[in-house]
């Protein structure tokens, strides 16, 4: 707060433009006193890491997810998509699909994490094309196409299991769900290095410049030589290669992989984005803000059960503070504009 | 015409002032139960500042406005209509996926017992009231079916029913062919008779001449003077003009210095024409364009809004597709099926409608400037090479002499003439051989006008190949070397600027005599296709 005070004798505007950089941030941090002022154990480092490592499953898919709201898009299928690239990555772990029923973990038997993985995030990115070849090409708005995505990948992902789980991967899969680096949980790093490789994308490359011109203004950006329908593509290939990497993730860390897996999960990745201050209409947002949008969420959540909050509760709450921070973004710029 | 009748509206001594810009200054002008008012000026004479403070939009920084007798100051457009003014906008306000009917009752629908409404009455006095626009359409029919002309109909029906005193009409004639313009004209007089007042904004001389009773001329946001009939009979065109351009036009439009020899033909056009969209059948389309354009020139193409000049350049562009005819560049035949092919042809184009098609107004200056050319300022990976970026851009800066606080500021922050410049800054960053600019200095102050008219002189004294598009004719006899004239969709003439003046161009442009002159049957045919 002391910075924004200091700038504060140039004018309220010059705060709230601050504010507007930082709201989110201070938010996050106002949070986390509160929770530490009720149990002081919440600030406990354990339970911190604890925290990035519940956060990084949706994490990861929100900051695909940033990409496709920055051009004023949306991908409701990413819950979906996350389950099905599970499957995948379980079936390939297993070594095919009659081993699933084998609960044995030794890995003998399987293709090894690195073809699970890859096979998530393929599946995954290939997936998002064909949902963005249906929104450019066949101009089906992209809240229907990624609707439709929704149930077609969850129908999917119950074929191919059966409705069941696949469980017991070997030990060097697990540990990208489970293991540590230090005192860091590795989910946590990989959503710490896909973070800032995003933020680089968006902020130093060619094709970040791009992604905010369509959004800021698509008929524009065409005027201006891009090749608008390739971007938006390109962004839902990304949105799927990001929830297959999180398939990967969360089928290692729970050591199963659920047909039941993600449900929900696209509200959670939209709210974080959104939370973050990333524009729903387009051309406005940031990898940072979305960052700390999930931190939010995940703070959120796992300060208000470790206060015995029922998660009935929690959702109302999470909910509530979706809607206000989404309003206080937006009296924040009606104070910049005037 | 206004004998005795009491003043309706009365505009004292008005003035506008917007963050350090006078956009009207001191304006008077009246109006009279049962009478046509023209306003006319040139495009940022301050007419729609004017329209702004009489329909709600905006309160003037001073002066009074008298209506009806009692002092009118609307809090809101809604807040205007309900006192008795209603403003009927180029971009209607109907809503399409609604009935006639609807549209005219929004808001108000009549209601019989139990609150509901009472789809009957509405029926029935809708039907009475857009027999007296002289409309016999079904009134459930939703507007979406109706033509841009019959849907005037409907607002101006809609504010017949609100009891309007006044109606503002802003360029109603622009989207209309000549059969749907005389029968607004002959309702225009209906209204007249029916005590009435209306305020008729318009481009267009001629129609303004046919039925306006006296005209109100601003320029540059002063009065420039009242008109009225001679004897009853119409205002003749050179008076008007005369006011409208006024003396100060020739400082205004001071043919800038330093003119290029034309060169070799770069860019030739034969034979072009567009599709008719089905989705969009009352659009324009190109019908034959013949078209050359020279290293080192600058060519006007002047033309009524509807006329096919946007259409010719977003062709040429490779925004819309092409039916028929050729483009040569350099003496190679092109085929841009985008504007990416376009511009890596060589060709740029500075769009009409730069807050829809031109500027990315949530973003700053630089991504602005460098939109068009990421591949010049980018790496071999992919990065963008910021520093080269910026160097660029703060060449251009001087260059043009674009006012701005820095490169991270956002354009929506700059002035229309400077965010004109960054756009025409754009497309400098790729050294284009043509480039096409529509309306430069539409929503551009009258002094960033004469410096933007100094930057295309310099282009084409580069040896770029310039076409500018403009419904400004002071402007396109000012900057041009050569003169095409455009009307729907064909080119009606050609010729020097030196031998062209407003008259022989707005003939050219606007009048039926010559499309009989130099048209066929043909020509008619077409016309009766587009009804």
């Amino acid at each position: 707060m002391s910075i924004a005070e200091e700038q504060g004798q140039r004018g309220g505007a010059t705060i709230a433009r601050l504010l507007m950089s930082f709201g989110p941030l201070l938010f996050l941090a106002a949070l986390v006193v509160v929770f530490t002022v009720l149990k002081p154990s919440f600030i406990d480092p354990i339970n911190l890491f604890n925290i990035t490592r519940q956060i990084s499953i949706t994490g990861l898919i929100a900051l695909g997810m940033t990409f496709v709201i920055l051009t004023a898009g949306i991908d409701l299928s990413v819950g979906s998509l996350l389950a099905f690239c599970g499957m995948v990555a379980a079936v390939v772990a297993k070594g095919g699909a009659a081993n699933t029923l084998s609960l044995s973990t030794s890995g003998t038997q399987g293709y090894g994490w690195f073809a699970a993985l890859l096979a998530a995030v393929i599946v995954g990115a290939a997936a998002g094309g064909v949902q963005g070849l249906a929104i450019t090409r066949l101009k089906v708005p992209p809240f229907v196409v990624t609707l439709g995505g929704l149930t077609v990948f969850r129908g999917l992902t119950l074929t191919i299991s059966n409705g069941g789980p696949i469980s017991g991967f070997d030990a060097s899969m697990r540990w990208f769900g489970t293991g540590l680096i230090g005192p860091v949980p590795v989910p946590a790093i990989i959503f710490a290095i896909a973070a800032i490789l995003c933020h680089i994308v968006l902020r130093y490359t060619r094709y970040g410049r791009a992604v905010y011109a369509v959004g800021g203004n698509a008929e524009a950006a065409r005027l201006s030589g891009l090749r608008v329908d390739r971007i938006l593509v390109s962004v839902y290939v990304i949105v799927g290669f990001f929830a297959g990497l999180a398939a990967f993730v969360l089928s290692a860390r729970l050591n199963s992989s659920e047909a039941v897996a993600g449900i929900g999960y696209e509200l959670t990745v939209i709210s974080a984005v959104v939370i973050g201050g990333t524009s729903l209409f387009g051309g406005i947002g940031s990898v940072g803000g979305t960052v700390v949008g999930a931190a939010l969420i995940g703070v959120l959540q796992n300060g208000l059960q470790f206060n015995n909050v029922s998660s009935y509760t929690q959702s109302i709450v999470i909910g509530l503070i979706l809607i206000l921070a989404v309003a206080f973004d937006r009296w924040l710029k009606s104070r910049v504009r005037r | 015409m206004a004998e005795a009748a009491p003043v309706l509206l009365a505009v004292e001594g008005v003035t506008k002032h917007f963050a350090g810009v006078t956009a009207l200054s001191d304006v008077s002008l009246d109006i009279h139960p049962g009478e046509i008012l023209g306003l006319l000026g040139e495009n940022g004479a301050g007419k729609s500042t004017l329209l702004k403070i009489l329909s709600g939009v905006m309160p003037p920084s001073s002066g009074r406005i008298i209506f009806d007798g009692a002092d009118y100051a609307p809090s809101s457009p809604q807040d205007a209509k309900r006192l008795g003014i209603v403003t009927i906008y180029q971009e209607l306000s109907l809503i399409p996926t609604l009935t006639v009917a609807e549209n005219i009752f929004i808001g108000r629908a009549p209601v019989g017992p139990f609150g509901l409404v009472s789809w009957k009455r509405m029926e029935r006095d809708s039907r009475d009231i857009i027999a007296r626009v002289g409309l016999s359409i079904d009134p459930m029919t939703p507007v979406s079916a109706l033509s841009v002309a019959e849907q005037q109909l409907v607002e101006i029906a809609r504010a017949l029913s609100l009891k309007s005193r006044l109606i503002i009409m802003d360029e109603p004639t622009s989207a209309l062919t000549e059969t749907e313009v005389q029968r607004l004209l002959s309702i225009m007089g209906r209204l007249r008779q029916d005590k009435v007042a209306i305020m008729f904004v318009t481009h267009r001389l001629e129609e303004a001449s046919a039925i306006c009773d006296r005209m109100t001329v601003l320029r540059d946001g002063r009065l420039a003077g009242h008109l009225d009939r001679d004897k009853g009979r119409p205002i003749q065109l050179p008076r008007i003009i005369e006011k409208m351009v006024g003396r100060a036009a020739s400082e205004l439009y001071a043919r800038p210095s330093q003119r290029a020899v034309a060169g070799d033909v770069v860019l030739s056009v034969r034979g072009l024409r567009t599709v008719r969209d089905p989705e969009a059948p009352h659009a324009i389309v190109l019908d034959g364009v013949d078209i050359d354009l020279k290293a080192g020139e600058i060519l006007g193409v002047a033309g009524l809004v509807g006329s096919g000049r946007t259409e010719l350049a977003r062709a040429i562009f490779g925004a819309d597709r092409i039916a028929a005819g050729t483009i040569t560049l350099d003496g190679k035949q092109i085929a841009p099926a985008s504007p990416a092919d376009a511009i890596a042809l060589g060709i740029g184009l500075v769009p009409e409608d730069r807050k829809h098609q031109a500027i990315f107004a949530a973003l700053g200056i630089l991504p602005n400037f460098s939109v068009a050319s990421l591949g010049t300022f980018s790496n071999g990976f992919g990065f963008m090479a910021e520093r080269r970026e910026r160097d660029a851009l703060s060449g251009f800066r001087k260059m043009l002499s674009i006012r701005m606080a820095s490169a991270e500021q956002a354009i929506e922050g700059l002035s229309g003439g400077n965010q004109q410049k960054v756009i025409l800054a754009r497309w400098l960053a790729r050294d284009p051989k043509v480039l096409i600019v529509d309306e430069p200095t539409r929503g551009v102050d009258v002094g960033a006008k004469a410096e933007v008219h100094q930057i295309l002189v310099q282009l084409a004294a580069r040896g770029i190949a310039v076409m500018m598009i403009s419904s400004e004719l002071p402007e396109v006899l000012a900057v041009s070397d050569r003169i095409v004239t455009m009307r729907r969709g064909r080119i009606t003439g050609e010729m020097p600027a030196v031998e062209a003046n407003e008259e022989k161009l707005m003939e050219l442009m606007a009048l039926d005599k010559q499309d009989a002159l130099g048209q066929d049957a043909l020509g008619q045919d077409a016309e009766d296709q587009a009804r």
